[in-house]
């Protein structure tokens, strides 16, 4: 938007902005193509599912059916056949939104001072560093994740050095509580957090960090009036990243939470395994899908519109 | 710190911020401890992973000589390859066209497009793409890995995506817009100006798509075709069992391997930057 | 950089297309993981001449599921009991008749004509258990016998057990302990299993798998639990015991089937009865820690299965296993609302 012209008016100018909306359009359409193919396109399929009745052992009736989408909201009581507010599926939905809210921030809270670290190394080894971050998630997410348990268990590295430290006398319980789920997704998402922010830190102007400190700010000042307004869109970039996998997150709940607590993403994989429920699982993922976008949505026009009042 | 500016004002630097560094290593310490047990118990002679029983190479040993690990392996690998490869170039394109520009109808759909993989667990995917591509399946015969390749393609874009526009956003436009001015054409100033500028946006999101593709579990257990295991789904399969160190001492493998690619890119970084 | 990248890729690209194979057939076993004995697979394969490919599942309903959307190319399919009459109804089954087969005058009798394939006509037996107690006997020294142990756990136990996320097999057991039956709508049993349910599971360490590993390394003292596992954690912490509850238990068979769409008809069928003969069977028991259902096999496998507690039940605990059947949608939806109310 930089080199947008104050000739809005001409004639060329229009043209010009066409054919740059046509070559957007161009270098975007292949990325579209295949999502559509593989991502969004059968996607369609999930939300004809969610109107269909339920078959007899998973998969769908070809009959409309409104039940899938009635029972994400409203349960009827098995018991007395009573129709009430679906209380188990808030509860699911409201644990995965705080302990996701929970782990954004803390993986911001860890990932930013670390990015930052990684961007202001000597340019010759900033990807030294940047590979150390992903190195560990070349190991897969399940071993990883057992090995997540083996440092955080009673018997565990962290309960061990602590108690021959003589700092507790007791081992923590830490394993199969929500505290866990929340360590093992930040562990998890911590380089979608990571990278995204050190790519918009990397071409961070520091003489605009300078400029900061010859105006007598102090570092904290600087930190909040100049970096972070400066990487905010890598920070949202990664805060997406790292929110949104974890409110489906399936693995991790499943083996540090112990799996006694359900997650949205563990609920929605019952409907489609063991519950036989298919039509209820398209519909609270649509529904889940909803509620995301239209956030998004959301937050993309808002910032838009900050953006277009703050270039003009 | 020997960068120009730090080296200029000795006693002040302006890259310094209060516990950063000390949060910042701890943060690696973190994510190695995990590793660390990892790698010490695929050198447990014991089988339990959780019990200490003296070194030995037994487990590398039986992960060799084990086929369904090796070949497991090798498809993870290769299909993150391919996958993380081609999600990049389509990412970078898609971060070209959606950034930097007056806001144009139709780019909401296209942001929406781009991060919608994000947003719904992977099992309703998952379970879409095996009704779809089955019909495909059945029409042409064909089971190849290109059904693999192409949906990791497809849920790994996003992760390059995001990377890569956070690097474009408001990436200095002079330089490129110098390029126009002596007449380069815009693959050119592609090429030669906005590439190199973007190179570690795309680097970021090449990594993070890799590590996606091979972390995942549901899409590659419903599309998978006979012969397709990948190490995860290996895995999976291994869960209600028994995890043997055979996985530990794979993946203590893959690490090693990774770190030595690490050292290339670090020294081929080290060449560029001369 | 750039060079390395195109190269390598192209590299792929070639290795994933090619799929060069010198055997004479092919065999596409779809079997739950970790539970083929390669031994067993490369015998089948160095007697006929055919090349075998494995791919795993992780449960009935991935599996149902895949070959149920078509154009899977397997040819071979390894359901529980409780789900073969669902695969039989969708038509996914070929009749491939092991009963007319050379082998199956080794089957057991108990074995030989099952409620779930009435004659055997669909599928050819690969293994069988139970779902019981494993308790560590060191931290409990009561009668492990019951089921109680996990719906009213004593007091040395309370909070050291588990129990693993099978919705079907943990309500089934809850059920069969109150004395009702494995499917039942009957309202005020369900109502009475999910008081006691939600009553217990405060006391419940986990829901997870991966018991082997756990019960081996002391970290969970008791878990309701498939025999052959806690078999193998038994060799890690020998003060680990089998309980078979005398309240009922669930009994389950995995038994092998060929598809309706198999490419590869007549090798899967050799590779029925060939699972069928002792020697054979033996090599499945020996890899995965179970019983097969084979007359005559126990003397191929490894001493310490040899009449091993955990892999077959003592006489009088044996009559209180039973084969349980897939339950009516109806009453899977009541399952699914109780055990949604108990993990919520």
């Amino acid at each position: 938007m930089a080199d947008n012209s104050q000739r809005n008016d001409s004639v060329f100018e229009a043209a010009a902005h066409r054919a740059r909306v046509r070559r957007n359009w161009l270098l975007s359409t292949p990325a579209l193509i295949i999502l559509v193919l593989a991502a969004s396109g059968p996607l369609l399929v999930m939300l004809a599912y969610s109107f269909l009745q339920a078959g007899d052992y998973g998969g769908v009736e070809y009959r409309f059916s409104t039940e899938g989408w009635f029972q994400v909201f409203l349960a009827r009581d098995i018991f007395d056949d009573t129709v009430s507010v679906a209380d188990a599926h808030l509860s699911i939905f409201w644990r995965s939104a705080r302990l996701s809210f929970l782990t954004t921030v803390t993986a911001l809270a860890l990932g930013f001072p670390t990015a930052y670290f990684i961007a202001t190394r000597p340019r010759s080894s900033r990807n030294l560093w940047l590979f150390l971050v992903t190195v560990p998630f070349w190991t897969n997410l399940l071993i990883r994740t057992f090995a997540i348990m083996e440092v955080i268990k009673n018997q565990g590295i962290v309960n061990t050095l602590l108690m021959s430290a003589g700092v507790i006398s007791e081992p923590i319980q830490m394993l199969y509580t929500d505290f866990a789920i929340m360590l093992g997704m930040t562990y998890v998402y911590l380089p979608l957090m990571i990278l995204p922010v050190y790519a918009s830190m990397e071409k961070l102007d520091f003489r605009l960090v300078e400029a900061g400190y010859d105006l007598y700010a102090t570092r904290i000042k600087v930190l909040w009036r100049v970096i972070i307004p400066l990487v905010k869109p890598g920070i949202v970039a990664g805060c997406i990243l790292v929110f949104i996998p974890s409110l489906g997150a399936y693995v991790t709940p499943r083996v540090l939470g112990g799996g006694r607590n359900l997650m949205i993403g563990n609920l929605i994989e019952l409907q489609f395994g063991q519950g036989s429920n298919w039509p209820l699982g398209a519909a609270l993922s649509i529904f889940l899908l909803l509620v995301v976008m239209v956030a998004l949505l959301l937050y993309v026009r808002n910032s838009q519109k900050a953006n277009n009042i703050v270039r003009h | 710190m020997e960068n120009s500016l730090s080296t200029r004002r000795n006693q002040f630097s302006v890259f310094k911020q209060p516990g950063f560094t000390i949060i910042a290593l701890a943060c690696f310490i973190v994510l190695y401890m995990p590793i660390v047990v990892l790698v010490v118990y695929s050198f447990n002679s014991g089988t339990s992973p959780a019990k200490w029983d003296g070194f030995s190479l037994q487990w590398y040993a039986a992960a060799w000589n084990n086929s369904a690990v090796k070949t497991a392996t090798l498809i993870s690998i290769i299909v993150a390859c391919q996958a993380s490869l081609y999600a990049t170039i389509l990412a970078t394109m898609a971060a070209m066209g959606t950034t930097r520009t007056r806001p144009y109808r139709g780019q909401n759909v296209i942001y929406a497009l781009v991060n919608q993989p994000l947003m719904v667990p992977e099992i309703v995917t998952a379970v879409a793409l095996l009704i779809c591509f089955a019909v495909i399946k059945e029409l042409t015969d064909y089971r190849g890995l290109a059904y693999l390749v192409l949906s990791h393609t497809a849920f790994c874009i996003p992760f390059a995506y995001l990377p890569i526009r956070a690097r474009l956003e408001g990436m200095d436009r002079t330089l490129e817009l110098a390029a126009a001015d002596l007449y380069a054409n815009s693959w050119q100033s592609f090429r030669r100006v906005t590439l190199p500028q973007l190179w570690p946006g795309i680097l970021a999101g090449a990594m993070l798509a890799f590590v996606i593709s091979l972390d995942d579990v549901v899409i590659t257990e419903f599309v998978k075709a006979p012969g397709q295991d990948t190490l995860p789904t290996y895995m999976l399969g291994q869960l209600r069992r028994a995890i043997t160190p055979e996985i530990n001492a794979i993946s203590t493998a893959l690490l090693l391997i990774s770190a030595i690619l690490a050292l290339f890119v670090f020294l081929l970084g080290r060449k560029h930057g001369n | 950089m750039n060079r390395f990248l195109a190269i390598a890729s192209t590299a792929f690209f070639i290795s994933s297309f090619g799929n060069p194979s010198l055997a004479d057939g092919e065999l596409n076993l779809f079997n739950w993981g970790d539970y083929t004995s390669p031994e067993l697979i490369e015998k089948f394969e160095n007697q006929y001449n055919v090349s075998v490919t494995i791919t795993d599942y992780d449960s009935n309903a991935t599996a149902l599921a895949k070959i149920k959307a078509g154009g899977h190319g397997f040819d071979l399919v390894v359901p529980s009991a409780n789900y073969v009459q669902i695969w039989v109804q969708e038509g996914l089954l070929l009749e491939s008749r092991p009963d007319q087969m050379e082998n199956f005058k080794y089957v057991k009798k108990q074995f030989s004509d099952p409620v779930w394939d009435p004659g055997r006509r669909y599928t050819a037996p690969w293994l069988w258990g139970s779902f019981g107690v494993g308790v560590d006997t060191s931290i409990y020294g009561g009668n492990i016998n019951t089921s109680e142990i996990v719906f009213y756990p004593p007091e040395e136990l309370s909070g050291k057990i588990n129990v693993p996320p099978e919705m079907n097999d943990v309500i089934k057991t809850a059920l069969l302990y109150l004395g009702g039956d494995t499917c039942t709508d009957d309202k005020e049993m369900l109502r009475k299993v999910r008081d006691m349910l939600v009553e217990a599971k405060p006391k419940w360490l986990s829901m997870d798998y991966g018991m082997t590993e756990k019960l081996g390394a002391k970290d969970v003292a008791a878990s309701l639990y498939w025999n052959g596992a806690v078999f193998r954690a038994k060799q890690e912490n020998p003060d680990l015991s089998y309980g078979y509850p005398q309240e009922g238990y669930l009994l389950w068979m995995d038994s092998v089937a060929v598809l309706a769409d198999a490419k590869n008809i007549e090798n899967a069928k050799l590779f029925q009865n060939f699972i069928m003969a002792p020697e054979n069977a033996a090599l499945i028991s020996t890899f995965a820690k179970y019983a097969n259902g084979i007359e005559g096999s126990e003397e191929f496998m490894p001493d310490n299965m040899k009449g091993a507690l955990e892999i077959e039940a003592p006489e009088e605990l044996a009559g209180s296993g039973q084969f349980s059947e897939a339950c009516s949608p109806d009453i899977t939806k009541m399952y699914t609302a109780i055990w949604t109310e108990l993990q919520k």
